[in-house]
């Protein structure tokens, strides 16, 4: 029997067949067999034209170059700081990397990120053994102060930052909090106390509800009934923020004195 | 027969599986950091397999805790049988933990620990060929048979007890014990009878990973 | 690792009566009692509260009793924090976290006279009961000390004495005669955080106290068990007020069982 064998979005488990025939190519979470192809984790199906693919619903964050991450200093050496990622893999950030402030030898390097520190970064390189490497030199890298941390299942962030930011925009409008969302399922969360509260318990919910269609308007709905029952003032907090990394492509023009901080 | 997904939530996977008064829990964790050093593969991840009764769990006395040397075997048969279906190389040195945990045993309780493991690591997003199911099937005064309780193997006259795990879509088989007594040729049609039983098995595990999702 | 900017940010939330999870500080997670939640032991029990899940089984023993003890039988109360269920527990024998938790369980049962010995008594001098009661969590999230008390206090109540054939246990028939647990200990511990005290912390909460007193009380409100925890020190009006709020939350988790 040639075709597909299974419904778009259905939920398929490791070893059924979704598909039989050359027709079809095995993508993400698929792998052939003979004419067949077949899952390889459990997920929902996702079939765009030929290519055929499973959407994780579960698994532990493996690093990718390029994820934008949220992690958090477990040790400082001589070489630079690392970071855990809540996954099975460290990550370095080597001197080099952190800023383009030139660091000298010996230099304390607490006072760029301390142990316990959490921050945004890149992931700019993986090797074979998965070694990583970050960066938190460019647009939008910052250390996180203040705040709350929490997790989420890393399959679901692309739920939580919805097409184009839509569903965290949601969030932050709703709720005034300042949301940072890093690939790896770790979010961070500043607001007041009450703020944050429902900042966290929307993102779970999102997380919890992931699969089902129709979900930013039923957040949307949910947000509004919170906030009107906690009498939840959405005014943002101000936040007096560390220096900012500038990245040399922003500049326009010649370089001109600068001023102030830094 | 029972199975359900998703039922500890500390784990990144997890199942309870039932088959008649035996009930088996399994709880994954990783792929995560693996320790001692000196157990880290550069080139692929280990699986580990922890199988334990809990002390109240026996329909006789009290079981000890503490790993015995049956509860060490019965590990590594377990590991044995869910490895073939999995890709080591996805997780370099790291490691995946699987704890079996049983709270009510009447025999057949690492087959019904292994269909817990493996719905627990479907669960947990690994990546699979296939699932394993798995049963005891035996040979009870002459007559072929399936999931023999605890009465049953005590039994008097001749027997065999014969724990099977399959990979359902090949009918490839990972685990194979036997103590008792059984011929060549009954052999043969314990095992054409496991495969068949394992494959009813494994629909009632992937109903528990498709049920945790559904409500769409 | 505890980091002091995440203990303000609890605490700042606190005074404003919340908590990350929306609770009141002195409110319990849902709590939900499952009784004879496995067919082999004389006695068991499954309690939830919130995300904590943990099972308590009891198992009878013949024994000797103690040369000083002829009439009495005795009680053991065993913990393991598996590592099954949570992240932060290893493989391999009782840490002393698991003993700690045991023994406190233990004080409860015993001092509160919750099972009278003498009924342990099968034969004076030669032969009693021995209790051995197990209690293992299947998802760990906070607040084991309450969760395992009321699990193995649960368990106690249920069970019953298998059939004893020529001085011999037979599990496989029970007596019908029951144990007979008469009295209701009830552990609630008491965290403190700066200067709130908090009920029924989760991990994340429990991590960021500095200490905690888990008291045991008995019907009349009497004490029968303390045991404080954490690196903290406590004035003796911070442990007259946790006293006071644990008697008070043990008559709630009471009218449970």
């Amino acid at each position: 029997m040639e075709g597909i064998q299974v419904q778009d979005r259905a939920i398929i488990t490791p070893g059924e067949v979704i598909a039989t025939g050359m027709d079809y190519i095995p993508s993400m979470g698929t792998y052939r067999d003979k004419e067949r192809i077949i899952a390889n984790k459990l997920g929902m199906v996702h079939i765009e034209g030929r290519a055929i693919k499973v959407i994780p619903l579960s698994g532990r964050y493996m690093p990718k170059v390029g994820d934008m991450i949220i992690g958090q200093v477990i040790d400082i050496s001589m070489s630079g700081w690392r970071i855990e990622l809540n996954c099975a893999y460290s990550a370095m950030i080597s001197l080099k990397d952190a800023t383009s402030d030139f660091i000298e030898r010996g230099a304390d390097l607490t006072q760029y990120y301390n142990l316990g520190d959490y921050m945004i970064a890149e992931i700019v390189n993986v090797t074979s053994q998965k070694l990583v490497d970050l960066s938190t030199r460019g647009p939008g890298m910052r250390k996180l102060q203040g705040g709350r941390i929490i997790t989420v299942n890393p399959n679901k962030v692309p739920r939580v930052i919805g097409k184009q930011g839509s569903m965290v925009g949601l969030i932050k409008d709703a709720t005034g909090c300042r949301i940072t969302v890093g690939q790896n399922g770790i979010i961070h969360i500043q607001g007041t106390p009450k703020q944050e509260m429902l900042a966290a318990e929307t993102i779970h919910k999102v997380e919890q509800e992931s699969h089902f269609s129709g979900l930013t308007d039923k957040i949307k709905a949910y947000l509004e009934q919170r906030v009107k029952e906690m009498q939840l003032d959405p005014t943002p907090l101000i936040i007096d923020e560390p220096p900012r990394e500038r990245p040399m492509q922003q500049r326009r023009g010649p370089p001109r004195f600068s001023r102030g901080r830094r | 027969m029972e199975a359900k997904a998703g039922v500890i939530k500390n784990a990144d996977g997890s199942a309870m599986f039932k088959m008649g008064d035996t009930i088996a829990y399994a709880a994954v964790y990783g792929p995560r950091d693996l320790y001692p050093k000196f157990m880290q593969n550069p080139k692929k991840g280990i699986l580990r397999c922890n199988y334990n009764m809990m002390p109240f769990s026996g329909s006789g006395e009290r079981v000890r805790p503490g790993q015995n040397r049956r509860a060490k075997e019965i590990s590594m048969v377990t590991e044995k049988a869910l490895l073939p279906v999995l890709e080591l190389e996805d997780f370099p040195n790291a490691v995946v933990d699987v704890y079996v945990e049983l709270p009510q045993t009447d025999a057949g309780s690492r087959c019904a620990g292994i269909c817990a493991a493996a719905i627990a690591l479907a669960d947990a997003g690994l990546v699979m060929k296939d699932m394993i199911a798995a049963v005891s099937v035996g040979n009870l005064d002459g007559n072929i048979v399936v999931d023999l309780d605890k009465d049953e193997e005590d039994f008097e006259g001749p027997v065999a007890d014969i724990p099977v795990a399959i990979i359902p879509s090949t009918g490839q088989i990972t685990l194979l014990q036997m103590d008792g007594e059984i011929t060549p040729e009954k052999l043969v049609k314990a095992l054409e009878l496991a495969q068949e039983t394992c494959m009813r098995i494994n629909e009632v595990q992937r109903k528990a990973l498709k049920d945790k999702y559904a409500g769409e | 690792m505890i980091i002091p900017e995440a203990r303000e940010h609890l605490l700042r939330a606190l005074r404003e009566g919340l908590r990350f999870d929306g609770r009141a500080a002195h409110a319990y997670r849902p709590i939900e009692i499952t009784r004879n939640i496995t067919k082999n032991a004389e006695g068991s029990a499954r309690v939830k509260i919130g995300d904590t899940e943990v099972i308590a089984g009891v198992k009878f023993e013949v024994g000797t009793p103690f040369p000083d003890k002829p009439t009495e039988g005795s009680i053991m109360v065993n913990t393991e924090l598996i590592p099954f269920s949570s992240p932060e527990f290893e493989s391999g024998p009782p840490g002393i976290e698991s003993i700690e938790l045991a023994r406190v369980v233990d004080r409860g049962i015993r001092e509160s006279k919750a099972i009278d010995f003498k009924k342990l008594c099968i034969k004076e001098g030669e032969q009693a009961w021995i209790a051995l009661i197990d209690i293992v969590p299947l998802n760990a999230s906070g607040n084991l000390f309450d969760a395992f008390a009321l699990a193995a206090l649960v368990a106690l109540r249920e069970t019953k004495f298998p059939a004893l054939v020529d001085g011999k246990i037979d599990y496989h028939q029970s007596s019908g005669k029951p144990l007979g647990v008469e009295k209701k200990p009830i552990a609630v511990t008491v965290h403190k955080i700066g200067d709130i005290l908090l009920i029924d912390p989760t991990r994340e909460e429990e991590h960021l106290c500095e200490a905690r007193l888990t008291v045991t009380s008995m019907e009349n409100d009497v004490l029968c068990a303390l045991q404080k925890g954490g690196d903290g020190p406590l004035t003796v009006d911070e442990i007259t007020a946790m006293v006071t709020l644990a008697i008070e939350k043990a008559r709630e988790l009471r009218k449970l069982i």
